[in-house]
């Protein structure tokens, strides 16, 4: 077994695993953080994808003990506060980061399993390219597969987070 | 169906010395893990079952991008993102830069490097294609020393290539574009970032509008990349034009058995490539103007 720390969300978390353990059974079964889905668990489904390091990568393509020392940025990491339930005094979505905040507004999720891997690609992908139009869009989130198929209003959430952002 | 990874050793050394040693040790029961964006997938799904994996991410010295007396060497582990973004890379292998965006997608180019993709040697992918255009070098090392591999003769088959197991590949070297050379990379693939069902590449040299040196590679129509020499021979002394293009795909095709599989039949794949090759040529030959 191997002792690997790594940052997650801003904390300090620290792990001990089996060299073949990936990031994303780290994550959930060492860490709790089961916000990070895993699909297909061969990089073919997005569904992982985690930021480490500013970059978007599929933690079920990398090792735990590859991450010592990172920076991981996971679901978990992007609303300001916990999601609460809804009511009159709260409006939905209290907390969520702004893509979060644009992807409720345009309905961009059916059942959900494989939102995480298109936020956290999303946000990596906005982050470093803020000026990006529908076409990139769709290319920077053609490894992410969504099998409700409601890719369009996926693409719409995050072309409002765009311009929201550009407008803020 | 993939499952979880299977058992395996694992080192992780800081200099080629190291490595090398390593290597020497475990010889062919050990993998090399690079960017991981293939290997691991394979041992997800027990096409791999490494007893060691030596991994190289820590060997900085293997990581960047150089320019001398008109060679671009790049670091094997230089992540694919990082190439893509390098002015050097755009400027001086126009070939590469113009293949690089097409490689897996955005979250695999984080990870993914040119070393690890060449070493693999997916005859689907789109750098060894890159590499057999170009004439590139391979560089391996070993505690015996280092080998310079000419790309014509690295691709050995599906997956294999001429490194020995105690060797490391280092570094890639290809010749810098020079002015009048003209580039395409095009693909079919099901859909963006995906393997290609057909992939081309494409550097054509023109000098007085004549074309002075023509190179063409295939992705996804064998076992290996696939120069198209008989197209290369015809196409060098002519003028660009839409007929010429149009008979050198059905030379560049004309001995191409390509396999088939659920994407595609042989005779799709090669009316692909020879629509590939039209366009390629006319995309080249547009692009070499406008570097004049």
């Amino acid at each position: 077994m191997r002792e690997v720390t790594v940052r997650v969300n801003g904390a300090p978390r620290t792990g001990s695993v089996e060299a073949r353990k990936t990031l994303a059974d780290f994550l959930r079964d060492d860490l709790d953080l089961t916000g990070t889905h895993i699909g297909c668990e061969h990089g073919v489904c997005g569904a992982c994808t985690v930021i480490v390091d500013g970059r978007a990568v599929r933690s079920c393509l990398m090792l735990a003990v590859q991450a010592a020392g990172s920076e991981i940025t996971t679901i978990e990491g992007l609303a300001t506060a916990q999601p609460q339930p809804t009511s009159p005094d709260r409006p939905p979505g209290a907390g969520l980061g702004t893509l979060q905040q644009a992807m409720w507004d345009s309905h961009s999720f059916q059942c959900g399993f494989c939102t995480p891997g298109f936020v956290m690609q999303a946000t990596a992908y906005l982050d470093a390219h803020p000026d990006a139009g529908e076409q990139e869009i769709r290319e920077a989130l053609s490894g992410n597969i969504c099998r409700c198929t409601g890719y369009q209003s996926i693409i719409d959430g995050v072309l409002l987070a765009a311009q929201r952002s550009r407008e803020a | 169906m993939p499952v979880k990874l299977p058992y395996v050793e694992y080192e992780a050394p800081t200099t080629m010395a190291e490595a090398v040693d390593l290597l020497a040790e475990h010889q062919d029961e050990a993998s090399v893990l690079a960017g991981g964006q293939s290997l691991i997938p394979l041992m997800a799904l027990r096409l791999a079952r490494p007893a060691v994996l030596i991994d190289i991410n820590g060997l900085s010295e293997l990581v960047g991008v150089s320019v001398t007396d008109g060679t671009v060497a790049i670091g094997a582990m230089t992540r694919e993102y990082v190439a893509e973004d390098s002015a050097t890379v755009g400027d001086t292998v126009p070939l590469l830069a113009a293949a690089l965006p097409l490689i897996g997608h955005d979250a695999i180019r984080s990870r993914g490097t040119i070393g690890g993709s060449l070493a693999h040697a997916d005859p689907a992918a789109e750098l060894p294609a890159v590499a057999l255009a170009l004439d590139a070098e391979f560089v391996v090392r070993s505690r015996a020393g280092e080998r310079v591999i000419p790309a014509a003769d690295w691709f050995e088959g599906y997956l294999a290539t001429s490194r020995r197991p105690d060797e490391i590949l280092a570094e890639v070297r290809f010749p810098a574009a020079g002015p009048g050379t003209g580039v395409a990379f095009l693909e079919v693939a099901r859909r963006h970032g995906d393997f290609a069902i057909v992939g081309l590449a494409v550097s054509l040299t023109l000098a007085d509008g004549v074309i002075s040196d023509a190179r063409l590679a295939f992705a996804g129509v064998s076992d290996v990349p696939i120069r198209a020499a008989a197209a290369e021979d015809f196409l060098s002394g002519e003028r660009p034009s839409a007929e010429l293009f149009a008979e050198a795909a059905r030379r560049a095709t004309a001995g191409l058995d390509p396999p088939a599989d659920l994407n595609g039949s042989s005779e799709y794949r090669k009316q692909v490539a020879a629509t590939l090759v039209r366009r390629g040529l006319q995309a080249a030959a547009d692009n070499a103007y406008e570097r004049q």
